[in-house]
């Protein structure tokens, strides 16, 4: 933007008006969960470097998975694990929500936000579940 | 469309590919992998709750058998495309510069098809058990 100002102001070189953006807006629902989505989509995008460490660490094995399942033990561990399952779920989830409005259906107010509303409600509940029953299956918090 | 605007040939417009030579093939397959995606990351979520708190013993014997296998192959294949895809459109949406546009474009292609290929062949190992 400074290069648009710095620019003499003749001819086609003049500032042009620029179209407003986000800081502009209220912040609003729809707005902030496509902006999540997006967040989660590039936070997977490097999740995925997990999904590599622990197929290699079982393919390459038992020192290499007892190390992965160290780290994953750990408060750091379990944190990164935790929000990795939730960007996860509610990356699919909002997906999903897009893929109904790419019908062309749900863009009514109330409905886009009940779609909105559905999928953090929806993602956070999932992820709980999953935890608690991965949590039991593990035998209670280590 | 007004007659002053036909600087395409007929052949372009019937084409519809627009002026990156791509049309919508990316928007479509960015739908196509996240179709797919939903029952392979429930998958995926399941494969991993039934591998919680075995030993790597047991935990190969199961990432080995053939389903499983196939699973999350077709997991990290769909995954690894369909962010292939996101993340060049978030580049091209935040990167202007043409140099760090390439640059950051050609690393995203480098980080799909090594990950990609990492856990390709890990599955695989695991699988044929060598």
């Amino acid at each position: 933007m400074a290069e648009v100002e710095a620019a003499p102001a003749t001819g086609a070189e003049r500032a042009r008006p620029l179209s407003p953006h986000l800081q502009i807006y209220k912040p609003m629902l729809t707005m902030v969960m496509s902006i999540v989505h997006r967040l989660t989509g590039a936070a997977l995008y490097f999740g995925t470097l997990l999904l590599a460490w622990w197929l290699l660490a079982a393919a390459s094995g038992p020192n290499a998975y007892a190390g992965f399942e160290w780290f994953m033990g750990t408060v750091i561990g379990q944190l990164v694990l935790f929000g990795y399952t939730w960007a996860l779920i509610h990356h699919m989830l909002g997906g999903i929500r897009h893929l109904i409005w790419d019908t062309v259906r749900g863009f009514e107010p109330a409905e886009r936000e009940f779609l909105t509303l559905a999928t953090l409600v929806g993602s956070i509940t999932l992820t709980l579940i999953v935890w608690v029953i991965g949590y039991l299956a593990m035998g209670g918090p280590r | 469309m007004r007659e002053a605007s036909h600087l395409r040939t007929p052949m372009r417009r019937v084409r519809g590919l627009g002026a990156a030579h791509s049309g919508t093939g990316h928007f479509w397959h960015q739908r196509v992998t996240s179709v797919a995606g939903i029952p392979l990351t429930i998958g995926l979520l399941l494969v991993v709750m039934a591998l919680l708190g075995r030993s790597h013993a047991a935990v190969v014997q199961i990432l080995a058998s053939p389903i499983v296998s196939i699973v999350l192959l077709l997991f990290i294949i769909n995954a690894v495309y369909h962010m292939w895809i996101g993340m060049q459109e978030i580049i091209l949406d935040y990167v202007h510069d043409d140099k760090w546009k390439l640059l950051s474009l050609m690393a995203n292609t480098f980080f799909v098809f090594a990950i990609g290929l990492a856990c390709v062949y890990a599955i695989l190992k695991l699988s044929f058990g060598v």
